[in-house]
């Protein structure tokens, strides 16, 4: 009886400490490179980084101003129209995909989230650049929005199915409707999950760099243009990264901290903002 | 639309068979509710009982393969019929579940308002008295009265249970329908809620689906026994209980089978 107690104990801490080490190592890796980022960069961050625009090759100082800016505007109007085409097919996948639709709907999205970005940079080249006849920002935020409506898709329609089946009965109990009972009832109790869901969606898109390169292509000037080239803090650091000036090596150390940074902080405020909701009903 | 030949009769099944595909799971019941009485379905597990209610608000057909054949008349008027809303029906049903299922996101208030406000907007002062109304019918009143706009979630399951029944009355309903509301109560929440049947049927018409041969007993004025989607035997409560015709009742109820 105390043997096999004891051979349980030994067994059951065993697994502990081995799921302990495995998250230490899982947590291990952010921590090296968010303290690498921080040593190698933070350094170079002042007031002239965020405010500047970059200065010509060999001179010192100046800083991504632009690149921020860019990045804000391209990422935000690829949210913009991810956003909407993402959670809606989500929902329609959750509440009405069970037929032969939903099945393909379901496919396509499966296949377009294993698709490499860069693909999806060339179709928007071929569909957008090329008919333009010029790199446009409009471009790029169209691209990063395929690359996040089946993330987005898919999410969603996780999220919405964890809703108990008896909410949806009570709902259509009381006479709802089913598109009401879909939008009021069973999508705002999957909200947080929805949010939690796009937010990955958003700071997974913000750092992607290979559908950039041949759509908003990059821009040396601060821009503000949808429709002419922008540059973004990931194209920036792929720039700045890859040349051979070292001053541009410190820059590009800098502003992947600043990346970073904003998609810390944009995860953080969606947070906020889930727990002042739900905190307003208690 | 013809009056309904007796004015006491609220609710009736004509021949109700309730079918999922090809399945019979409720078979050729016939069963009348007169107004403002309390009427326990009753029987084992599977026997078809939840099914049966199931059909009287036209839940059954949104369940994978549900349909019907027969007619379910309320106040004399077939609620099959292609004419019917099946949305605007469920208004004038109220139900209760065996689990309480409070909206998560809403607060007590919007809770208790969710099925007034689904048709359409209403005047402030309208909603809040409703509100009121209905959580005094479910006795919650007073200990809500102060928390109204807090989360649902925070009430004890007997309480979310009787937010359920205040959210099922505040549209004023004709009929409310109870699926084993006391599944997942407490002995207090058992009575509560017993209690309540008493009370509400002044109003509304009730039918109540339990496991709980006692509770048929206090609660009702009617008891239908079903067994294997059959209805076996309806009678008045005291009667069938006492001395029931059928010996498959008399079986289930002296706990022989079941």
């Amino acid at each position: 009886m105390s043997a096999r107690r004891l051979r349980r104990r030994i067994v059951s801490g065993a697994m502990t400490a081995l799921v302990a080490v495995l998250s230490f190592v899982a947590v291990l890796a952010l921590v090296l490179i968010l303290g690498y980022l921080v040593a190698k960069g933070a350094s170079s961050l002042d007031w002239g980084f965020f405010l500047k625009n970059p200065v010509p090759a060999g001179q010192a100082g100046g800083g991504v101003a632009n690149a921020i800016v860019g990045t804000v505007i391209i990422v935000g109007l690829a949210a913009l129209i991810g956003l909407p085409i993402g959670i809606g097919t989500g929902l329609y996948l959750a509440e009405y995909g069970s037929g032969r639709l939903g099945w393909i709907v379901r496919f396509v999205a499966d296949v377009l989230n294993g698709t490499p970005s860069i693909v999806v940079g060339i179709f928007a080249w071929t569909w957008l650049v090329r008919p333009m006849g010029h790199f446009s920002a409009l471009a790029g935020s169209v691209a990063l929005a395929v690359l996040m409506v089946p993330m987005l898709a898919r999410t969603t329609e996780e999220m919405v199915r964890l809703v108990p089946h008896s909410l949806r009965e009570a709902a259509l109990a009381l006479g709802y409707p089913r598109w009401r009972t879909s939008l009021r009832v069973i999508a705002r109790t999957a909200l947080a999950g929805i949010v939690t869901g796009c937010l990955v969606g958003i700071a997974r898109v913000a750092g992607e760099t290979a559908p950039l390169l041949f759509t908003a292509l990059g821009n040396l000037n601060f821009s503000t243009s949808v429709l002419q080239p922008m540059q973004t803090l990931s194209l920036q650091i792929y720039v700045y990264a890859t040349g051979p000036f070292d001053e541009w090596h410190r820059l590009a150390w800098a502003a992947a901290l600043v990346l970073m940074g904003l998609v810390l902080l944009l995860s953080l405020a969606a947070r906020w903002a889930i727990r002042q909701r739900h905190g307003a009903a208690r | 639309m013809a009056p309904p030949a007796d004015a006491r009769l609220q609710l009736e099944t004509v021949r109700l068979t309730a079918l999922y595909g090809r399945r019979a799971a409720v078979k050729d019941v016939s069963l009348m509710f007169p107004r403002h009485t309390v009427t326990a379905l009753i029987g084992p597990s599977g026997c078809g009982k939840t099914t049966f209610l199931r059909c009287l608000n036209r839940m059954h057909e949104l369940s994978e393969g549900g349909w019907i054949t027969g007619k379910v008349l309320l106040d004399g008027e077939d609620i099959y019929d292609p004419s019917i809303d099946a949305i605007r029906l469920r208004r004038r049903i109220g139900m209760v579940f065996q689990r309480p299922t409070p909206f998560p996101t809403m607060s007590i208030y919007d809770n208790v308002a969710a099925g007034l406000r689904v048709n359409g907007g209403r005047p402030r002062t309208e909603v809040d008295a409703a509100v009121e109304g209905a959580l005094r019918r479910a006795a919650l009143w007073d200990e809500v009265k102060d928390r109204l706009r807090h989360s649902a979630l925070a009430l004890s399951g007997g309480q979310q249970q009787r937010l359920c029944v205040a959210r099922a009355l505040a549209p004023e309903p004709d009929v409310l329908l109870l699926d084993e509301p006391t599944a997942s109560l407490d002995p207090a929440g058992t009575q509560r809620i017993e209690e309540l049947c008493h009370e509400l049927k002044t109003r509304y018409t009730i039918c109540i689906v339990t496991h709980n041969l006692q509770q048929a007993a206090r609660v009702s004025d009617y008891t239908a026994f079903f067994y294997l989607g059959d209805l076996v035997e309806i009678g008045r409560t005291e009667e069938l209980f006492t001395k029931p015709t059928k010996e498959q009742t008399e079986a289930y109820i002296t706990g022989r089978f079941g």
